[in-house]
């Protein structure tokens, strides 16, 4: 294996980070993560914000319509929106 | 002060999403939330004519919302008042004295202010959510609020991963500054 493997640029970095908040980052993805989290400020900063944000979407109990929730919802509107028109 | 105006068109995709989150913070039942946040738009459609332009479209929408949300309780209370109240106590005699403990609030339960917090936490992340391109808004709430895949996300919108995730990185991104500015 080549150590330059190992090595993964910021944007990398950044974008296995943004898979990690999913759960979908391979163990693999992660130590390249936590490699260049040891040494990289903009990375160690990224990481620190966006594990945040997670942890705030977490803890508010977000909801939102599904998609054919809203269609729904939406539907019933434009016809009562159609005889206001 | 700046009149705000009435645009019924863009009420479903710029306030449907709030409401609901609104609502169901308070209703805790998905169907009854749909049933009225669908019903405060039809309300708002026939009141229109009232509309002063004083306060936010959506602030007029809430207002109708609140007293939607009421009307419900209203009515479930109601319904409940006319039911048998029936509590089990423990009859054990060794435990006999112990009922009133075994009625204490449950310390790990969500507290009242716990609850408001994370509703005022929620209607945070949705301005925020608000203030982001349509796109970015709508594949965020797939990804992170509806927990759909990435392999749903991407047949449903007609993107590629690397499209996907692009655009999550670019929602998150603007997402964490605005609650940065407005939320600590």
């Amino acid at each position: 294996m080549k150590i330059s493997t190992l090595f993964i640029s910021c944007e990398e970095a950044k974008h296995i980070c943004d898979k990690t908040q999913y759960q979908e980052a391979t163990s693999w993805e992660r130590l390249k993560l936590g490699i260049r989290r040891s040494w990289c400020r903009i990375t160690q900063a990224y990481v620190k914000k966006n594990n945040k944000l997670t942890e705030l979407v977490e803890k508010s109990d977000l909801n939102c319509l599904k998609k054919e929730e809203r269609h729904n919802i939406k539907k019933q509107f434009e016809e009562e929106l159609a005889k206001h028109q | 002060m700046a009149k705000h105006h009435i645009n019924p068109n863009n009420w479903i995709s710029s306030y449907s999403d709030y409401l609901f989150n609104y609502t169901i913070s308070r209703v805790n039942d998905r169907d009854m939330a749909q049933d009225l946040v669908s019903e405060t738009f039809l309300a708002g459609l026939k009141s229109m004519a009232n509309f002063k332009g004083e306060a936010s479209e959506r602030t007029w929408l809430v207002s109708i919302l609140k007293r939607k949300i009421i009307d419900y309780y209203r009515k479930i209370n109601s319904n409940k008042g006319k039911a048998e109240v029936r509590m089990n106590y423990n009859s054990d005699t060794e435990t006999e004295g112990d009922w009133m403990e075994e009625r204490v609030a449950d310390p790990f339960d969500k507290t009242a202010e716990d609850k408001l917090e994370n509703s005022e936490l929620g209607n945070a992340i949705h301005n925020c959510l608000e203030k982001l391109p349509k796109k970015q808004a709508e594949v965020f709430k797939m990804k992170t609020i509806l927990g759909h895949d990435t392999e749903t996300i991407c047949n449903g919108l007609d993107i590629t991963a690397s499209n996907l995730w692009v655009i999550i990185h670019r929602a998150r991104t603007a997402l964490a500054d605005c609650m940065e500015k407005n939320w600590f």
